[in-house]
């Protein structure tokens, strides 16, 4: 066998989604052109190439777009870039060796610095261990979406659509796109998970009737689905449909991260990171959605241009090998604050931004003390879907030795 | 509706793992046997959901057949897999015990297994234990080794005995359910849902259906009540908490829950054991689920780390009779193999030689013919694939790295995947960790696109 291919970049972008292509973006802005974007796509542009509703751009590009046009522009923006698709990255190497496979086969690419903007996808059928069958026709959103808006097909003419997240609303718009109408939309909790008034647009615009304390408890069907079982107040009722979309429920797309070094959040599911958005390994940068699960594209943006803004700092001034990170501690009813570290000796002038979310409705006082002082606080009243996001100024955590974050 | 009569000199009922290798055997004796199935692809009743396992037979009981065929199959295994391009992932297997009592039955696990003719089988203590599996929980006491035990892709190896079957002359039907039959002068004219079919000999293979397909012929001997089987299937991290086959201290009725690695880099651990009456439906519960994975992180604490990519139920064709139900009828000339209850993957290439030898002592002819390989794609992650070592190569899916054109290969060619389930099996596409979310429209667009034309 031959010695593999490689080559090296200044930056090494993994993912070409609203996060990676916002980050190139700005390294273009900064006047960096030693950058290689990696998709293993067909087309960079990642989710909302295959959103065809609108919703988008509208603080990056100050008008509103739909998904497509919002992930082209997305694209045009690092034109001069070079920008690789069906582009597979097999696995990460301490220090920014990346090894991957694509049109040109197997090479290794040694990026000065790699940011990681791997996204995230919906928890499926099997790991929600749903009781049932396994016939055709239970999907998750990511599918019936690329069904739907770039092959232009017609998955099935009356399913149910599990779950009321945002992306569960996006949902009812690609059925409608496909002239579709849902029997139902599910929802187990009391209320739904995005913020009204979806639930009522649902009703009333699509009308698509939203039942609420509603829990699937059975897929019916062999080969295709025929129907399924919900449990609602004290019965177990039958819905005949044939198809079931499986929304939202989120999780960071780690399949690369987990086999490599790079440490990673119990909380998140995502890699740790500092507040410069740094991994354990101060070669690699994370943004996006492989931050936590899902947030909008815009925020994936703000957030792919921030990491472009830490990685230029790291390649003017490279950080210190032995780096002494202070966690980040939060317990109940937290289920994930990140950065889930600090590296008191930066000397950055950049506010901190901290997001999190908690795993129950919490009312109190959300404060941050180092070394036992607290430094910040404010009142918050916090629901488990929703983002919590509060920025200190940087000269707040320097020379921490202690971190603490909680809800009293 | 078919209104012509399809005439075969054999016919094998039943496209699942013992089937296919009675058909590749039939065929390499020239014997020209058409196989059906009435699924749309070979291995869509209990062949689909095993544990995939190349067995020694060290616990089978005794002087049984089933002990005899798995002894032939394994042989056999491993004389054709390099010519069938098959894989083998030499794992071995630990019976561990997780207390006294346990412990107190490895000595007699050991002096069956030697009993049996597995003479590499031994007792090991719980220091050597902890050395080969440093990821099992504190309370393992003690082992039985088994070093023959290895893992096998249940899926690549019936493919590849049915491809070796159709280049020596045999034919195969798909969708095509044997529906009754009437015996008339010496020979069987079988109606089936793809037209009447006149054959001189009939083989019921038809595992799950084993019975009823039986009462065609005779009123069955036996009674098949599916032993459901569920899985659970974590995703490839896992697969280095466990080096060997993790099998429990078994119990009269199963072999009890099973930790193992698969061929395509998971971890997998069940199956239960649930009889049930209905004959095609598998289902998977929760609360079953969960109980699986909790025995897993019992056995392997670090599983509780770990997420789960697939779940699965299989049907094993279990009847009241222990030992496998496989005997010639040579005045109605009939073969019966049934009862195949969960030892099919390894048992069906000594099946099918003992099938072979029936055949010859009741109906004769049959002259082995020179064998036409037919090697199969590599789909197990323990050996190089497509991705690793081929240039210019498309990823469809990502969590399992198939290629666009291994995924197309399947869908072309004389025997092409018959239904999407045929084809995720003959690829891996779609069984990752997402499941789909990524890949399932384009595949299924390829594979709708391939079965429209």
């Amino acid at each position: 066998m031959s010695e593999m291919k490689s080559t090296s970049a200044e930056v090494v972008i993994i993912g070409g989604g609203p996060a990676g292509l916002s980050c190139a973006r700005s390294l273009k802005k900064a006047g960096l052109r030693d950058v290689i974007i990696l998709e293993r796509e067909t087309e960079a542009g990642g989710i909302p190439r295959h959103c065809g509703h609108g919703g988008y751009g509208l603080r990056e590009f100050t008008r509103l777009m739909q998904g497509p046009a919002y992930a082209r522009r997305l694209v045009d923006e690092v034109d001069g870039l070079d920008l690789r698709t069906h582009t597979t990255v097999l696995d990460l190497k301490p220090g920014g060796e990346v090894r991957v496979t694509g049109p040109h086969g197997p090479m290794v690419i040694a990026g000065n610095k790699v940011l990681l903007a791997l996204g995230a996808r919906e928890t499926p059928r099997s790991a929600r261990l749903l009781t049932g069958a396994r016939p055709q026709g239970v999907m998750n959103t990511g599918m019936l979406q690329q069904m739907v808006y770039l092959q232009g097909r017609k998955p099935f003419q009356r399913p149910v659509v599990i779950g009321t997240e945002l992306v569960s609303f996006s949902t009812l718009l690609t059925l409608r796109h496909a002239g579709v109408k849902p029997l139902a939309m599910i929802e187990a909790n009391d209320r739904i998970t995005a913020r009204r008034p979806g639930d009522l647009i649902a009703r009333h615009l699509l009308g698509v009737p939203v039942l609420l304390n509603t829990r699937l408890t059975r897929i019916i069907g062999i080969d295709h689905v025929e129907g399924i079982e919900v449990e609602r107040g004290r019965g177990i009722e039958r819905i005949a449909c044939d198809g079931v979309i499986l929304t939202g429920r989120f999780r960071p797309e780690t399949a690369l991260v987990v086999p490599s070094e790079l440490a990673i959040d119990a909380g998140t599911q995502g890699p740790r990171i500092d507040q410069n958005m740094c991994c354990s390994d101060p070669s690699y940068f994370a943004a996006g959605n492989l931050l936590r699960g899902i947030e909008t594209a815009g925020q994936c943006f703000r957030e792919g241009a921030a990491a472009a803004g830490h990685i230029l700092d790291a390649l003017r001034q490279p950080l210190p090998t032995a780096r002494k990170l202070v966690p980040v501690r939060a317990t109940a009813p937290f289920s994930y604050v990140y950065p889930q570290c600090i590296d008191p000796t930066l000397g950055t002038d950049r506010p901190l931004l901290f997001k999190a979310r908690v795993a129950q409705a919490t009312r109190g006082r959300l404060s941050v003390s180092v070394n036992g002082q607290t430094v910040w606080s404010r009142s918050i009243c916090a629901l488990p879907e929703r983002r919590i996001d509060w920025q200190l100024p940087a000269s707040a955590l320097r020379g921490a030795e202690r971190i603490d974050v909680n809800i009293n | 509706m078919t209104t012509s009569v399809d005439q075969a000199g054999i016919v094998i009922i039943g496209g699942g793992v013992v089937g296919c290798a009675i058909f590749r055997r039939l065929a390499m004796l020239g014997l020209k046997p058409l196989l059906v199935e009435a699924g749309g692809d070979i291995l869509s009743g209990a062949s689909k959901g095993n544990s995939a396992l190349l067995h020694t037979g060290f616990d089978a009981p005794f002087g049984s057949l089933e002990l005899a065929c798995m002894q032939a199959g394994y042989r056999e295994y491993l004389e054709i897999k390099d010519k069938l391009n098959l894989p083998l992932v030499e794992s071995t297997a630990l019976v561990v015990a997780w207390d006294e009592e346990q412990l107190s039955k490895l000595p007699g696990i050991v002096d069956k297994a030697h009993h049996n003719n597995v003479r590499d089988v031994r007792q090991i203590d719980c220091n050597d234990l902890k050395r080969r599996e440093p990821h099992l929980a504190d309370h393992a006491l003690g082992a039985v080794l088994v070093p023959g035990e290895h893992i096998i892709d249940p899926w690549s190896a019936p493919l590849a005995y049915v491809q070796q079957g159709l280049a020596h002359g045999g034919r195969v039907k798909r969708r095509c359910r044997v529906t009754g039959g009437r015996f008339e002068n010496g020979a069987w004219m079988l109606e089936t849902t793809d037209g009447d079919i006149a054959t001189g000999l009939v083989i019921n293979v038809a595992g799950n259906y084993g019975d009823i397909v039986e009462a065609i012929c005779r009123p069955s001997p036996f009674k098949v009540t599916p032993r459901k089987g569920q899985f659970v299937v974590f995703d490839k991290p896992a697969s280095k908490l466990a080096q060997a086959i993790i099998l429990p201290v078994p119990t009269e009725r199963t072999k009890g829950i099973v930790i193992c690695r698969t061929a395509f880099g998971n971890l997998l651990v069940g199956p239960t054991a649930e009889d049930q009456e209905d004959r095609a439906l598998a289902e998977v519960d929760q609360v079953t689920l969960r109980q699986l994975i909790d025995k897993g992180r019992e056995m392997i604490p670090a599983l509780a780390q770990q997420t789960v990519n697939a779940v699965y139920a299989g049907l094993r064709p279990a009847t009241e009779f222990k030992d496998y139900q496989i005997e010639a009828l040579s005045e109605r000339r009939w073969i019966t193999v049934g009862g195949i209850r969960s030892t099919g993957l390894t048992g069906a290439l000594g099946i099918a030689q003992h099938v072979a030898e029936l055949h010859q002592q009741h109906f004769g002819g049959g002259l082995m013919a020179e064998p036409i390989w037919t090697p199969v794609p590599n789909i197990s992650e323990y050996r190089p694939r497509p991705y690793q070592t081929e240039a210019g190569m498309d990823i469809v899916c990502h969590c399992e790295w198939v290629t666009r054109r291994e995924v197309t290969a399947a869908l072309s060619g004389s025997f092409a995947a018959g239904d999407l389930g045929g084809l995720k099996r003959r690829t891996r596409c779609m069984m990752g960790r997402c499941q789909g979310f990524y890949c399932g429209a384009e595949v299924t667009r390829l594979a709708e696109s391939a079965f429209a034309s």
